[in-house]
């Protein structure tokens, strides 16, 4: 049937089929085409079995060899996501010395160290997509640990679904792989919509409860317009006007006439977030541009090095985390997150921001998931990690059913400054606020 | 579609020195492509890497503790031997031949650059600061970055001493001559090779000076050198090869038009009406040209 279509399509192709009359040389010449087809169909019919049998040995290889078990993962090494790609590998890699070190992962009365198979994913999509199919299908990985960014861990979710292989990920917020039904995906952090929801109400309590005027400008892509969902609902919730809603081109680093009609309408609250560059584009140009507002709040404050790279121009920036070391959650790993951010520093030589957090805290609920288990299966190792309900250094971890989880809030820091020395400081949730959230933000005149 | 600037009539001052003023940095690069366009008949797809290459090089400074202004004296002279360097390289190699594969060799030099500075500066977005402050107008209504405003001074002058230069010196003639007729002007003894190779590196020298100005304006990073490189492209499609003052003008024509557009259509609308506006053109121009032709006939 296949090759009589293809005979069809050549034959609608080379107008043959549509003439209605046909030559006997026509007829001829199709036959020939036809035989020629065969042929060709033989010889590919041959070379794709060989290829599946030789990738079927490939896959009959144990996933636990000995006393290891080995998890896959495409993490970019090079491209537009190589610094948060580090971060992401170095989070992982500390925290299987560590499990290792502290005794591995007991399964069946019997130790197991971690291992992770690396691949460089480019920052390309398509290119994780086909190294989650290599790990899979070639090297026979049946654990997976997530890549980052919202992008990439939508390129691998479907794959690893699939093949119905389990994957715990850390770097992908984007609400869009929490509506897809998945069942083998599970996101140790908060989703995208949550990250500037809570500053939305913090404006608004503190306009005594009133409703607030909100501009906002967000960049155009999965992540940052599911945060720019999250302050729609917010807005909804409190009754706030949105008066500004910005959709920033990627390729635009400029927000100039953003900021004027920001200036002109005076809003309560201004929110950004269009990634690193948003960020420090944002915090140059309001500063360029003396933009006064009551409240600034941002995403990727700690991947762009706001406080570092603008100094005092980015005091009173209100910023979104998954994670913040100040913060009193512990494990029997990590201790607390300030001992994780001192054993983080002196082995990678710079303080871990929150992608390497959340990145380690994925290998601590694989190894309560596989003890949980007691058992390699991945049916059973899935189940065991739709019930995790854990507390690590990184905050608490319980998945809903479409495995996102549920049990972590996000946290608010403010950038402070005394002297040049500027830091981070939380501010909400109260719970663990470290300092009180300064508002309104004092004018450029008087600062 | 958002009315707020003819409400706050305001706004329109704003956009308008906006729009010149960014208007002018993109003129600055397509001076370079229009230049070696025109005389080599290449279009350098790796234009945009080649401005970012040159902001890291002030960065570089900024990050040595050299005020990162002086990048616009010491990136263009580096930028103009590796503009150099690159046509020795690469560019010799295809100057002659079909504009495709022209096309094809400096794309792959835009792929090569970027993960070079990627390797090299990091992935990072990084910005260099000028500290140059703000100049407030109308009752502090209308703000101008004063490292704008420089940036600006600082293309007009470059723009008008690359126009003396090819004018005046001899260097400058003979890019002229080359331009117009390779064959003759190697008959009359131009050295169109020595040509070909510095006015690829007048090219990168003027990114060079771009990137500089960029690096203290908007922000650096190894894959932003796309929306340049298109930017600069569309400003000499619009301005013509060889058309050095309508480049200048088509710069801020664009910049300006583009400003408004992000405040009346929306920044989601701002690119696409840029490219909607380069269609009309060319739709206009070739009617004017068929009307033309019928005229002659």
């Amino acid at each position: 049937m296949w090759v009589t279509m293809v005979s069809i399509g050549y034959r609608c192709s080379s107008g043959i089929g549509l003439s209605g009359e046909r030559t006997i040389d026509e007829l001829k010449i199709n036959h020939d085409m036809e035989e020629k087809m065969l042929k060709i169909f033989h010889k590919t019919l041959v070379t794709t079995v060989s290829v599946v049998a030789l990738m079927a040995t490939a896959v009959t290889q144990a996933r636990v060899d000995g006393d290891t078990i080995t998890l896959g993962a495409a993490v970019s090494e090079t491209g537009k996501y190589s610094t948060n790609g580090k971060h992401t590998r170095n989070g992982y890699n500390l925290a299987v010395k560590r499990i290792n070190e502290m005794g591995g992962v007991t399964v069946g009365g019997k130790s197991y160290k971690f291992k992770i198979t690396y691949y460089d994913d480019e920052s390309n999509s398509g290119r994780a997509a086909q190294l989650a199919e290599r790990l899979i299908k070639q090297d026979g990985v049946k654990y997976m640990l997530g890549p980052y960014s919202s992008g990439l861990t939508k390129a691998i979710a479907p794959v690893t679904e699939e093949n119905k292989i389990p994957m715990v990920e850390a770097n992908g917020a984007s609400r869009s792989l929490f509506t897809k039904g998945y069942k083998y995906l599970f996101a140790v952090l908060s989703a995208a919509n949550q990250y500037l929801e809570v500053a939305i109400d913090l404006a608004v309590e503190k306009n005594g409860g009133k409703p607030v005027k909100i501009a906002m400008a967000f960049e155009q892509d999965a992540f940052s317009q599911d945060v720019r969902l999250g302050i729609v609902e917010a807005a909804e919730r409190t009754s706030s006007d949105i008066i500004i809603d910005d959709k920033l081109p990627k390729e635009l680093n400029d927000m100039a006439a953003t900021l004027a009609k920001v200036k002109a309408t005076r809003p309560d609250v201004l929110v950004v977030s269009g990634h690193s560059k948003g960020a420090l584009t944002a915090i140059r140009q309001i500063s360029e541009m003396k933009v006064d507002v009551p409240m600034l709040a941002m995403t990727h404050c700690d991947a762009s090095k706001l406080a570092k790279q603008h100094g005092k121009k980015s005091e009173y920036a209100l910023c979104a985390a998954q994670w913040h070391k100040s913060l009193s959650y512990s494990d029997g790993f990590f201790g607390d997150g300030k001992k994780f951010d001192s054993d983080f520093t002196s082995e990678y030589g710079y303080a871990p921001p929150y992608q390497a957090a959340e990145s380690a805290a994925a290998l601590l609920v694989w190894k309560a998931a596989f003890e949980r288990a007691n058992s390699f299966d991945t049916e059973k190792v899935r189940d065991a990690l739709a019930l995790t309900d854990m507390q690590t250094f990184y905050g608490n971890i319980k998945f809903s059913s479409a495995g996102q989880n549920i049990a972590k809030p996000m946290v608010l820091f403010q950038v402070r400054c005394e002297g040049d020395e500027c830091e981070n400081r939380v501010v909400a949730p109260t719970k663990w606020a470290s300092a009180e959230l300064v508002h309104p933000i004092p004018k450029w005149s008087d600062r | 579609m958002d009315l707020l600037i003819f409400q706050v009539p305001i706004l329109m001052v704003q956009a308008s020195l906006d729009g010149a003023l960014l208007g002018i940095l993109f003129a600055l690069i397509a001076y370079g492509m229009a230049l070696q366009w025109g005389v080599m008949n290449i279009i350098n797809i790796a234009q945009g890497e080649m401005v970012i290459l040159g902001g890291y090089i002030a960065y570089t400074m900024y990050v040595m503790g050299i005020h990162p202004a002086y990048g616009v004296i010491v990136s263009p002279i580096i930028m103009y031997f590796i503009g150099w360097l690159l046509y020795k390289l690469v560019i010799n190699r295809v100057v002659d031949r079909d504009l495709f594969i022209s096309i094809l060799a400096t794309f792959g030099i835009s792929i090569l650059t970027q993960q070079l500075m990627n390797f090299i500066f990091g992935a990072d977005v990084v910005v260099a600061q000028s500290n140059f402050g703000t100049t407030l107008l109308f009752d502090d209504m209308v703000t101008l970055p004063n490292a704008k405003i420089f940036s600006a001074l600082v293309g007009i002058i470059f723009a008008i001493g690359l126009v003396l230069y090819m004018k005046k010196s001899k260097l400058g003639r003979a890019i002229r001559a080359t331009s117009q007729n390779a064959r003759a002007a190697k008959i009359l003894g131009i050295d169109t090779e020595r040509v070909y190779a510095a006015t690829f590196g007048i090219n990168a020298a003027l990114c060079g000076v771009a990137g500089a100005l960029i690096s203290i304006t908007f922000t650096l990073h190894p894959y932003v050198g796309l929306p340049y490189t298109v930017r600069s492209f569309m400003i000499v499609i619009i301005a013509g090869l060889g058309n050095l003052p309508g480049v200048a003008l088509s710069g801020m024509g664009l910049g300006v038009f583009e400003e408004f557009s992000d405040y009346i259509l929306g920044t989601e609308f701002r690119i696409g009406s840029v490219f909607t506006l380069l269609v009309l053109i060319l739709v206009y121009r070739r009617f004017r040209l068929s009307r033309k032709r019928e005229y002659l006939e």
